[in-house]
């Protein structure tokens, strides 16, 4: 069956055309503008789903170790949950922030990207600060990671999330400078869109952490 | 030969854990050191005297050119490959001897890391960079791309896998290697029982190493999504790329798999954690079921392409278009999938009860389908073809018959009650050498066979790859057959020594085999080296084999750009389509081109790691802190640089046109 179709012309009309018309169209002969970073939305895109991998491992981990307190303290002996739901808003607020700094962008307002970076920055610490002050006063009542399997998969999940938070926060600051120095480029409009992946999709991230760990375990 | 117990447990705030106990009390090591310094020095001082380190450097190292990244891959596989080999030839030597009272010459210390290394470099350092580099060299050279998606991050991607492989090479002399196996299963690796520098040497090559893999599989799913030529759709992609794209699918997501598990583990290790402790409500079956998530996902990385590979080979070979083509892209999309759902056959015995090893078992066997059908395809294909036999179709014939018998061995371990019998035996370790030495490596030699005039212009030399091949052929049947005779005789993996004397002449023929394979992979290094030498003689046009895809429409080797006009695909076999068309490229209305910029970044960030892996290694906080905040600083410098890329005017163009078309002649011409 192969062996016929091989002898098939595909494309007939070229092989009759002339040999100009066959280069024609088979080369391609015009310029043509590869618009730059066309691939760069796709690759941050699938970078972030392997992220989210990292995440679905630490959730997995947390399923099956977070029931084993080793006669230790449990999430109901742990949880504040006001605390957690102020840190919550922050991080949310954070969010809603960094939409106003996208659609300043692309009004094309330098200044004003800049100050809604900021205000974002504002939040994104505030909420770190909280969950920092969490992690200390859990250590200092002797509740550290190393107590129990609940309490391991519990601090790598959450300061996993804090740690995106915390490089988020550093890649939000380079680009308020970087927007000081060239402005509103593509490249730079570019950067602002895979930063804001980032930061909405942490937010995602922590939607889980707040329902499948904080009130789950307060249940 | 007992091991003398040593105190590491020394540390200061200055080196860590790096002190005089760190130089291993063996002199098979310090025998080993002294040659490898030798010849580095030798290698240094002849680079420095022929003066080429400028142009390494600029040519090579700072290179986002696909085409060079591709073969510095491969350059660091074949390097890996030979230290792997090494290893195993030291165990196989070491089981023949150990025999009759015998302690072989190996103490276990030494045995055990030496079966670890052996597996974690040929796995992570000598398959992974030879699957990378027929992919990144090959791939935008068939979908007519000029590079891949994003070319600084390729560059990256190679100088992290390339800090891997420095870390584990370092382990050799610096401290010890990990003795726990290649995948490291706690408890045994955890702190309680692998106190020392071993494990932590194992974690941070592989995570270093992983950073790159996984960066590379989303800069080549970018490329092949986003890059191809005009007029290529989905369906017409030639099955290398498809195999490499469902391959790259697999990588990003496997890959985070074990970024995850190993930082767990470095957690139990540095801060105490629970993860797979036995107390305090660690799950060492997480460790497991978590490493193998990624792991079996991982063969299917490495064995995809290949199949690619011989794809690409049995249709040019037979003179045929590739038989079932649809059926080949829905076979490997298949595989993709199921190679998620099977992990758990690889600890049948560990108690998951029976209807969960049923299901297991049963999708295990199923992946025997579409594998099944890609086999017939390439029957198919050769049935009525004219087939070649040069090199690149020997390998492939020589790779259906083997890895058949090892997908069939494969088949009778997944079924659970055999398995319980089976698991852990040497029947296990015959079977995975049959598909990974069956399948990967005939494949990665039948590739290199193929794609080496592609890439210098000339063929390798045929009558010394013969003897390689048939050395590898024989040596391979030799040495792992009577891995599955003993296996089924009920001996264990990793064992070190032997009382039963019948075993014996198993051991020994194994080691001939060995032995055998040595002189192939002596007859390929001499190939290589003899090819080089008479390049004149071997030196071809651009489509030496009559190739069918885009890769041979262009000149050999191809020009920095690949394309002086990008083609447009109106068929499966892109450049079959236009040599039946009788298509001439253009000779005149050459355009600029634009091209991305070298850069230092990759190989100066992977240097760095390299530093912070070791410091992390030793537990020398201070320069672990500082080569940390390095790389992030330099990271975020290389992003104030916004001047990447750059344009060949098209005069330029035209004059390396005028020149690669007046160059190569077929030989004798």
């Amino acid at each position: 069956m192969t062996a016929t179709t091989r002898d098939t012309m595909t494309n007939s009309t070229a092989t009759a055309a002339s040999p100009e018309a066959r280069t024609a169209a088979f080369y391609e002969l015009e310029p043509h503008h590869h618009p730059e970073g066309a691939s760069t939305m796709l690759g941050f895109w699938i970078y972030l789903m392997s992220d989210c991998l990292i995440f679905a491992m630490l959730f997995a981990a947390y399923g099956v170790l977070g029931g084993n307190f080793a006669a230790g303290p449990g999430p109901k002996d742990l949880f504040e949950l006001p605390l957690i739901a102020v840190n919550t808003a922050m991080l949310l607020f954070s969010s809603i922030t960094y939409g106003f700094a996208m659609l300043v962008m692309e009004k094309g307002k330098v200044r004003a990207t800049q100050g809604w970076l900021l205000v974002t920055a504002v939040f994104g610490a505030s909420f770190l600060a909280i969950e920092l002050y969490e992690f200390s006063h859990l250590i200092h009542e002797g509740a550290g990671p190393w107590r129990s399997g609940f309490l391991t998969a519990f601090f790598s999940l959450v300061g996993t999330h804090g740690l995106h938070v915390t490089f988020g926060l550093i890649w939000l600051f380079t680009l308020v400078v970087q927007l000081s120095k060239k402005g509103l480029t593509p490249a730079n409009q570019r950067r602002l869109q895979c930063l804001s992946l980032f930061w909405h999709f942490l937010d995602v991230i922590w939607i889980g952490v707040f329902t499948f760990v904080y009130l789950m375990g307060m249940l | 030969m007992a091991i003398e117990a040593v105190d590491h447990s020394h540390w200061s705030p200055l080196l860590g854990r790096l002190w005089w106990d760190a130089i291993p009390p063996d002199p098979i090591v310090w025998a080993t050191f002294a040659g490898v310094m030798l010849g580095g020095i030798a290698l240094v001082a002849a680079l420095t005297y022929f003066k080429v380190w400028g142009y390494l450097w600029k040519e090579w190292f700072t290179s986002v050119d696909h085409k060079k990244i591709g073969i510095m891959y491969m350059v660091l596989g074949l390097v890996m490959f030979i230290r792997g080999f090494a290893d195993a030839i030291m165990m196989r030597l070491q089981q023949a001897l150990a025999f009759g009272g015998s302690e072989g010459y190996l103490n276990a210390h030494h045995f055990d890391q030496v079966f670890t290394a052996h597996g974690v470099i040929m796995i992570f350092f000598a398959a992974m960079p030879f699957v990378t580099g027929f992919m990144n060299y090959v791939v935008p050279l068939q979908i007519g791309a000029r590079d891949v998606s994003f070319p600084f991050l390729n560059n990256f991607s190679f100088w992290m896998t390339t800090s891997g492989a420095v870390l584990i090479m370092a382990s050799l002399f610096i401290g010890e290697f990990g003795q726990t196996g290649w995948l490291a299963y706690p408890p045994l690796s955890g702190i309680a029982y692998s106190p020392y520098v071993g494990v932590d040497y194992w974690i941070w090559s592989l995570q270093i190493a992983g950073v790159g893999t996984l960066l590379s599989g989303v800069n080549l799913i970018c490329t092949i999504v986003k890059m191809r030529a005009p007029g290529m759709n989905m369906m017409k992609m030639p099955i290398f790329t498809w195999t490499a794209l469902c391959t790259n699918i697999l990588i990003v997501a496997a890959f985070p798999v074990l970024t995850a598990v190993l930082t767990m583990l470095s957690m139990d290790r540095y801060l105490g954690f629970n993860f797979f402790t036995n107390d305090l409500g660690g799950s060492a079956m997480m460790y497991v079921n978590l490493i193998w998530i990624w792991g079996h996902p991982e063969v299917y990385i490495l064995i995809l392409p290949i199949f690619g590979v011989f794809s690409e080979i049995t249709a040019t070979f037979c003179g045929k278009r590739l038989f079932g083509y649809t059926s080949m892209v829905y076979a490997t999309m298949v595989i993709t999938i199921l190679s998620y759902i099977v992990w758990l056959h690889h600890f049948f015995t560990m108690g998951s009860g029976a209807s969960v090893n049923s299901f297991f078992g049963i999708t295990t066997m199923v992946i025997s389908i579409p594998t099944g059908a890609k086999l017939f395809n390439w029957l198919f294909t050769m049935y009525r073809g004219r087939i070649r036999f040069e090199l690149p179709m020997m390998w492939t014939v020589a790779f259906m018959v083997t890895f058949t018998i090892g997908g069939m061995t494969g088949v009778l371990l997944a079924v659970p009650p055999a398995d319980f019998v089976l698991h852990n035996s040497l029947f296990l370790i015959a079977h995975f050498h049959n598909v990974i030495i069956g399948g990967v490596v005939f494949g990665v030699f039948a590739g290199i066979n193929f794609w080496w005039p592609k890439a210098f212009g000339f063929k390798l030399h045929e009558g010394l790859g013969k003897i390689s091949f048939w050395c590898w052929v024989v040596g391979f049947y030799l040495a792992f057959m009577p891995l599955y005779v003993l296996g089924l005789m009920g001996v264990t993996r990793r064992m070190r020594v032997f009382d039963d004397p019948s075993l014996h002449i198993w051991f020994i023929i194994a080691a001939i085999g060995a032995a055998v394979i040595a002189a192939g992979i002596g007859a390929f290094v001499l190939q290589v080296a003899f090819s080089i030498w008479k390049r004149k003689e071997l030196a071809c046009d651009g489509d030496p084999w009559g190739g069918r895809t885009l890769e041979w429409s262009t000149t050999s080797p191809p020009p920095h750009y690949n394309f002086a006009f990008t083609p447009v695909v109106h068929d499966i076999d892109a450049w079959e389509d236009m040599k039946r068309c009788d298509v001439a490229a253009p000779k005149s209305g050459f355009l600029d081109i634009h091209m991305p910029r070298n850069t230092g970044t990759g190989i100066i960030l992977g240097g760095i790691a390299t530093v912070f892996g070791f410091a992390m290694i030793w537990q020398i906080w201070w320069l672990a802190a500082i080569t940390f905040v390095g790389m992030v600083g330099y990271s975020i410098a290389h992003t104030f640089n916004y001047n990447r890329d750059y344009y060949i005017p098209a005069d330029e163009v035209a004059e390396t046109e005028a020149a690669a078309h007046g160059q190569p002649l077929p030989a004798g011409a």
